[in-house]
C-alpha cells in the first residue's frame, strides 16, 4: 500500500507598507510613475548617499506586530544583506536579521478543519528592490528603481500549515489584518503582498520534518495553491523513488505548472549579514507601544463577535460583513443612522455582494454615505417604496452615492397607495380579462396573483402591494 | 602677488580679503600660478577647476561686498579630497572604477565650504578609496612629499596635506578612517583634525568604513583648522549618525592656556617599534607642555595590541559591503568585454579596482562569511568595545592624551606596498582613535635629521575638541614658527 | 580554528566579492590574507566574556525622518552617470 504523507508548510510573506514615502528617503511610493522618476541618490545607491529611516515604517511594523500578538524587540537594528543583483542598487539590501522588530506571535486561522493557531517566528522591516524588464531589442535587461526602497515587512511563520486551504486562510487573515490596520492594501496580483512557500513532506505520524524547498514567484492565490499541490507531488514522487529532496530555492512557473531550481554558480547564498553602520538602532519604549496599542483599531475577529452579540446577526452575515473593513464600517454607520441591523446587513451581504460581482469593483474601494442607506431602509419600512423600487435606489447609492429621496421623487418610484388611482387601474384590468375574473369567482384562488401582477405592471411596480391586494379583493368579489 | 602672500595662513588671507586689501580673484590667481609651478613636483591634485574657482571668486567678492559672509575664510582658496562629492566636478576616489563620475550633489561638508565663501580649487589625490597610508595606491598618480619629493606624503589624504604644505591652497578637506588626516599631516608638516565621530556630516563622503569615517580640516596652523572645523560641524538630517552638538567655538582655546591640564602619554606609545626620532619628538612635546604648566605623565593605556586586528577586520568588512555598489550599472566604469551579467560585474570590478582595494574587499568578505563571522567580525566588535573602555578609563584621569601620529617619518616612494601587514601596523596610534570615535589633532613638532617633519597627535575624549585645540595651541606656541617645506630649494626640488 | 583551504576559499571569495583574480594574483593574495588573518588571531587571546559587540560607537538612537514626500522627478540627473541606459532605465546584460 502506498504510504500516507503529510505536507508541512511555512510561509514568508512580504507586505508592502502604504507609507507616502520610501523607507530611507523622501521619494514617493505611489505606483505607476514613468521608470526611475521616483528615485534619488539614496534609493539608487549613489556614492556618498545615506539612508534615514521613515518613522511611519516603524509604526506600521509595530501595529502589525501587536495585531499578531508578537513580542517586540525593544532594541532593534538594521542589518545589511549582501548579494549582487541589478535590482538592488547598493548590492546589499537593508533588512533585519539579528534583532528584528517583532518575534513570537500568532495568527488564528479558520478552515473547514476548524480553528488553528499559526505561530509567527519573526517579523522584520526591509526595503524592496527595483524592477527588471527584458528588452527584446537589445536582448538586455532594463532597470527601474521606482520600487527600490519601498518599505516592506516580512512575516515569517513557523511550519504550522498542512495544506493549501490553511495557507489560503492564513494569507487571507494577514490581508484582512493589514487592511484593518490601514498599513497596506495587500494586493497579491499587484505585488503589494508576496508569499514564498517553504514546503516539505513527511510520512504521516513522523516527528521529524523532511527536507524543505523554498518556492518563489507566486503571484496569485491560485498560483500558490497549484504550487503547493505540484511541489507536494514532486517531493512525494522523489521519496517514493527512494531519492532525496534537495534543500534549495525553486521558481514556480505557473504556465508550465511546475517549479525549477533557481540556484546558479554565482549565487553563494552567503549573505554576510552585519549591522548597518549607517543606521542607529531603534529603541522602542513602553510609552510608544502603549500609544500604538491605544490607537489600534478593533480587528476582524473582535468585530465579528461584536456584530453577532450587539446586532443579533448570524455568524455567516457577520463573517461576510467583516471581511473588508470599509464594508463593516459602512454597515455599522448605517445602523448608527437608525437602520434596523438585520435589514442593513441584508443589503450589504446580498445586494452589495451581488453588485460587486456584477461590476467587478474591488470591495475595498466601495464608499457611499451610510445615511442614504439608512434613509432607504426607513422609506421601505414605511412602505413608501416597493422592494423592487428600493433595489433600484440601492444600486444608485452603491454606484453613485445618489441621495435616495430625491432619486425616488425624480424617478417616480414612490409606492402608490392612493385608492382612486389604484381603483381606476384595477377596473381596467377587470374589464380586459373577463375570463380570469370568472375563474376567480369560480374559486380559482391562483388567478389572484395574476391580477396583482397586471396591476403592478401597469403601475411600473410602484403600487403599494397591500393596498392593491385589498382593493382587488373588494372589486373581484 | 608675491611668494610671501602664499605663506599667509587662511586666517591672515581671510582678514586681508575682508579688509578689501586682497581680492578673492587675486588669491585664486596666485594659488593657480603656484599650482602651475609646483604641481609637477608634488602631484597633489587630480583635477583643478580653474574656471569654476575664478567664477566662484567673483561671486564671493560680490557676496563680501553685500555682507553675506560671516565666516573668517570668505574668498580663501581650498582643496577637497577626491572622495568627497562635489557637484559637477569629477569625483573618483582615485579609482578607475569611478572614472567619469560627476556627482549631481555636493557633500554636506562642501556645501558648508561654499556657504562660507571658501573657494574650491579642485580635487586632491589620495589612496584609492582611502585605503592606504602613502597615497601610492591611487589609480592615477603618485603624490610626492613637498619636504622631499623622493618620499611619500603619507595617506590616505596625501594630496590634501601635500597641497597645503606646498602652499598650493590655504585649507583642505581630508577624511580620516584610521589616521588618514593625522598621519599625512605629520608627514607633510601641516595641521589636521579628525573630529569626534558624528561631528561633521558624512553625507556625500564616499564611504570606506562608515562607522569610522570622518571628514576633517587640514591647514597651516591650529587656528585655521579649529575655525574651519567650527564651520564644518553640525547635525545633518541626511546623515543618521551625525550628532546634535552645541556650536563649536574655539576662540578662547587658541590662547593655549593649559596650566593645570592633565595630559597622559600611553607608555605603549613610547616603546613598541617606534623610530627613535619620533620618540624624541614625542618626548620634546611632553616637555613643551610641561613648560606651559600642564601635568604630563606616562600611564598604561592597555589593549593596544588589539587595535590593528580589530580595526582592519571592521574596516575591511564595512568596505566589502560599501564598495559593492561599484558594479558598472549606475555610474563610473563598466568593462566593455562582458557578455553576461556576472561577467560584467567581475570584469568591471577586476579592471576597476586596484590591488589594495581588492585585498581589503576579499579580507572583508572573508571575515563576514559564514563560519568566520563570529571568530573575526563579532570578536572585532567586542575588541572595539574593550578598546573604547580603555580610553574611557584614561579620560577619567586625563584631559588629553599625547602620542605619535606614525611610528616613523615619511618613507621613500615605493618602499611600503610590498608588505601589506607591515603597512597596516603603521596605523597603530591613529586607528585606535577611530575605533573609539575620539577627536584628535596632529601638530607639526619638529623636523628629523633627514629633513622630514614629525607631527604629534593630541587626543581628546569624545566631544572634547576644545581641550585638544587648547593643548595643540600650546604646543604650537611653545614650538615657535615651523619651517616651510623646502620645495623650491635644491633639497625639495627634483 | 580549522585550517583554511586557500584554493577553494579564493574561488569562494571571488564569487562573494564579484572580483576575479589571475592565478598569480590569487596565489599572492592568498598568502597575504593568510599572513594578515594569522596576525588577527591575536584577538583570540582577548577575553570578551560579557562584552557587547560595538557596532555603533555612540549610543545614538531613533533617528527618523517624517513620512513626507521631499523628492521630485530627478531622473535625468540620476541617469546622467549611467554607463548604458535606454528609455529612462539603466541597461544591463540580460538577467534571465
Amino acid at each position: 500500500m502506498r504510504k500516507q504523507y503529510e505536507t508541512v508548510i511555512g510561509l514568508e510573506v512580504h507586505i508592502e507598507l502604504a507609507t507616502k514615502t520610501k523607507i530611507f528617503c523622501g521619494c514617493p511610493t505611489e505606483f505607476g510613475g514613468e521608470p526611475n522618476t521616483h528615485t534619488c541618490p539614496v534609493c539608487t545607491g549613489m556614492p556618498g548617499a545615506l539612508p534615514v529611516l521613515n518613522r511611519k515604517v516603524v509604526e506600521y511594523a509595530l501595529k502589525a506586530g501587536l495585531a499578531m500578538n508578537c513580542q517586540i524587540h525593544r532594541f532593534c537594528k538594521f542589518d545589511r544583506k549582501n548579494y549582487f543583483y541589478p535590482d538592488n542598487p547598493q548590492n546589499y539590501q537593508i533588512s533585519q536579521l539579528y534583532l528584528p522588530i517583532c518575534y513570537d506571535g500568532t495568527v488564528e486561522i479558520e478552515t473547514s478543519g476548524g480553528r488553528k493557531q499559526v505561530r509567527i517566528h519573526e517579523m522584520h522591516m526591509e526595503e524592496d528592490a527595483g524592477k527588471l524588464i527584458h528588452d527584446p531589442w537589445t536582448d538586455s535587461s532594463l532597470v527601474d528603481y521606482n520600487r527600490s526602497g519601498v518599505p516592506l515587512i516580512e512575516i515569517v511563520s513557523e511550519p504550522d500549515m498542512r495544506n493549501a486551504q490553511e495557507v489560503m486562510a492564513y494569507l487571507e487573515q494577514l490581508r484582512i489584518m493589514a487592511q484593518y490596520l490601514g498599513i497596506s492594501d495587500c494586493r497579491l496580483e499587484e505585488g503589494s503582498m508576496r508569499a514564498d512557500v517553504n514546503l516539505s513532506v513527511r510520512e504521516a505520524g513522523a516527528s521529524q520534518y523532511g527536507t524543505r524547498t523554498e518556492m518563489k514567484n507566486l503571484n496569485s492565490f491560485k498560483a500558490i495553491a497549484r504550487a503547493i499541490e505540484g511541489e507536494t507531488m514532486r517531493q512525494i514522487e522523489l521519496l517514493e523513488e527512494g531519492k532525496e529532496v534537495i534543500q534549495e530555492t525553486r521558481r514556480w512557473d505557473d504556465n508550465k505548472e511546475c517549479s525549477f531550481p533557481m540556484r546558479s554558480k554565482e549565487d553563494a547564498k552567503d549573505y554576510r549579514y552585519f549591522p548597518d553602520p549607517d543606521l542607529p538602532p531603534v529603541v522602542i519604549d513602553e510609552a510608544w507601544i502603549e500609544r500604538l496599542r491605544a490607537e489600534q483599531p478593533e480587528l476582524r475577529g473582535d468585530k465579528k463577535q461584536r456584530f453577532v452579540r450587539e446586532f443579533g446577526l448570524s455568524e455567516y452575515d457577520a463573517d461576510i460583513l467583516t471581511e473588508f473593513r470599509n464594508l463593516a464600517d459602512l454597515f455599522e454607520e448605517t445602523v448608527k443612522y437608525g437602520a434596523q441591523p438585520k435589514k442593513a446587513a441584508n443589503w450589504m451581504t446580498q445586494d452589495a455582494m451581488r453588485l460587486l460581482k456584477e461590476t467587478g469593483r474591488r470591495p475595498e474601494e466601495i464608499t457611499f454615505s451610510p445615511d442614504y442607506l439608512a434613509a432607504l431602509i426607513q422609506v421601505e419600512e414605511e412602505q413608501k417604496i416597493t422592494h423592487k423600487g428600493a433595489k433600484e435606489v440601492f444600486e444608485q447609492i452603491f454606484d453613485h452615492d445618489e441621495e435616495p429621496l430625491g432619486y425616488i421623487e425624480a424617478h417616480h418610484l414612490a409606492a402608490v397607495a392612493d385608492a382612486g388611482v389604484l381603483e381606476q387601474v384595477i377596473e381596467e384590468v377587470i374589464r380586459e380579462y373577463p375570463d380570469s375574473v370568472a375563474q376567480y369567482r369560480d374559486g380559482k384562488e391562483k388567478v389572484f396573483g395574476f391580477f396583482v401582477g397586471q396591476v403592478m405592471r401597469r403601475m411600473k411596480g410602484n403600487a403599494d402591494p397591500s393596498v392593491t391586494r385589498e382593493l382587488l379583493r373588494e372589486k373581484l368579489r | 602677488m608675491g611668494e610671501e602672500f602664499l605663506t599667509w595662513t587662511a586666517g591672515e588671507l581671510g582678514t586681508k580679503i575682508r579688509n578689501k586689501e586682497v581680492r578673492p580673484v587675486e588669491a585664486v590667481e596666485a594659488v593657480l600660478d603656484r599650482i602651475e609651478k609646483t604641481e609637477p613636483m608634488t602631484g597633489a591634485f587630480l583635477s583643478i577647476d580653474r574656471e569654476g574657482a575664478l567664477a566662484q571668486a567673483e561671486e564671493v567678492e560680490k557676496g563680501i561686498r553685500s555682507g553675506r559672509y560671516q565666516s573668517p575664510f570668505a574668498g580663501v582658496p581650498a582643496a577637497v579630497k577626491d572622495n568627497i562629492c562635489t557637484r559637477g566636478m569629477e569625483t573618483t576616489c582615485a579609482s578607475r572604477i569611478l572614472k567619469g563620475f560627476y556627482p549631481t550633489y555636493d557633500a554636506c561638508a562642501v556645501e558648508k565650504l561654499r556657504e562660507a565663501g571658501i573657494i574650491i580649487l579642485g580635487k586632491t589625490n589620495m589612496d584609492e578609496f582611502a585605503m592606504g597610508s602613502t597615497t601610492e595606491t591611487s589609480a592615477w598618480k603618485v603624490t610626492k612629499n613637498p619636504w622631499n619629493t623622493a618620499h611619500v606624503p603619507g595617506g590616505s589624504s596625501g594630496g590634501s596635506c601635500a597641497a597645503v604644505a606646498a602652499d598650493e591652497c590655504f585649507l583642505a578637506l581630508g577624511s580620516d578612517t584610521g589616521g588618514s588626516i593625522r598621519q599625512p599631516s605629520s608627514f607633510c608638516g601641516v595641521t589636521g583634525i579628525k573630529p569626534t565621530y558624528g561631528t561633521v556630516s558624512r553625507y556625500g563622503l564616499i564611504a570606506y568604513a562608515s562607522s569610522l569615517d570622518q571628514i576633517g580640516p587640514i591647514g597651516k596652523n591650529v587656528a585655521d583648522c579649529a575655525r574651519m572645523l567650527s564651520l564644518l560641524a553640525g547635525q545633518d538630517r541626511r546623515d543618521s549618525t551625525s550628532l546634535k552638538r552645541e556650536p563649536l567655538q574655539f576662540e578662547e582655546d587658541l590662547s593655549g592656556e593649559i596650566r593645570g591640564m592633565k595630559i597622559g602619554v600611553p607608555e605603549e606609545y613610547l616603546d613598541e617599534g617606534i623610530d627613535p626620532e619620533v620618540r624624541g619628538a614625542l618626548m620634546r612635546a611632553m616637555e613643551m607642555l610641561k613648560e606651559r604648566g600642564a601635568v604630563v605623565e606616562e600611564f598604561h593605556l592597555g589593549m593596544t595590541e588589539y587595535v590593528i586586528p580589530s580595526y582592519y577586520i571592521i574596516a575591511s568588512a564595512e568596505a566589502s559591503s560599501n564598495l559593492a555598489r561599484f558594479d558598472g550599472v549606475k555610474y563610473g566604469y563598466r568593462s566593455g568585454h562582458a557578455e553576461s551579467l556576472h561577467e560584467m560585474y567581475k570584469m568591471t570590478r577586476s579592471e576597476g579596482f586596484g590591488p589594495e582595494v581588492k585585498r581589503r574587499i576579499f579580507l572583508g568578505s572573508f571575515v563576514l562569511s559564514s563560519g568566520y563571522y563570529d571568530a573575526y567580525y563579532l570578536k572585532a566588535l567586542k575588541a572595539r568595545a574593550v578598546i573604547k573602555q580603555s580610553f574611557d578609563k584614561a579620560f577619567a584621569s586625563y584631559d588629553a592624551l599625547l602620542g605619535p601620529a606614525s611610528p616613523q617619518t615619511a618613507p621613500k616612494i615605493g618602499e611600503s606596498l610590498q608588505d601589506p601587514l607591515k603597512m597596516y601596523l603603521g596605523d597603530l596610534y591613529t586607528a585606535a582613535i577611530n575605533l573609539a570615535g575620539l577627536p584628535a589633532i596632529t601638530v607639526p613638532c619638529t623636523v628629523s635629521g633627514e629633513g622630514l617633519p614629525i607631527g604629534i597627535q593630541v587626543i581628546g575624549d569624545c566631544l572634547q575638541e576644545k581641550k585638544i585645540i587648547r593643548a595643540a595651541s600650546a604646543l604650537e606656541q611653545e614650538r615657535g614658527a615651523f619651517p616651510k617645506a623646502p620645495l623650491d630649494t635644491e633639497k625639495g626640488g627634483i | 580554528m580549522e585550517t583554511i583551504r586557500w584554493d577553494e576559499t579564493m574561488e569562494y571569495l571571488e564569487i562573494l566579492s564579484q572580483i576575479s583574480l589571475t592565478e598569480e594574483e590569487k596565489k599572492q593574495t592568498a598568502e597575504e590574507l593568510e599572513k594578515i588573518l594569522d596576525y588577527m588571531k591575536k584577538l583570540e587571546e582577548l577575553d570578551t566574556e560579557g562584552i557587547e559587540p560595538m557596532s555603533h560607537v555612540f549610543p545614538v538612537q531613533n533617528v527618523f525622518r517624517e513620512d513626507v514626500v521631499e523628492n521630485g522627478d530627478q531622473r535625468e540627473a540620476m541617469l546622467q552617470n549611467a554607463p548604458e541606459k535606454k528609455e529612462g532605465q539603466y541597461l544591463v546584460p540580460k538577467t534571465v
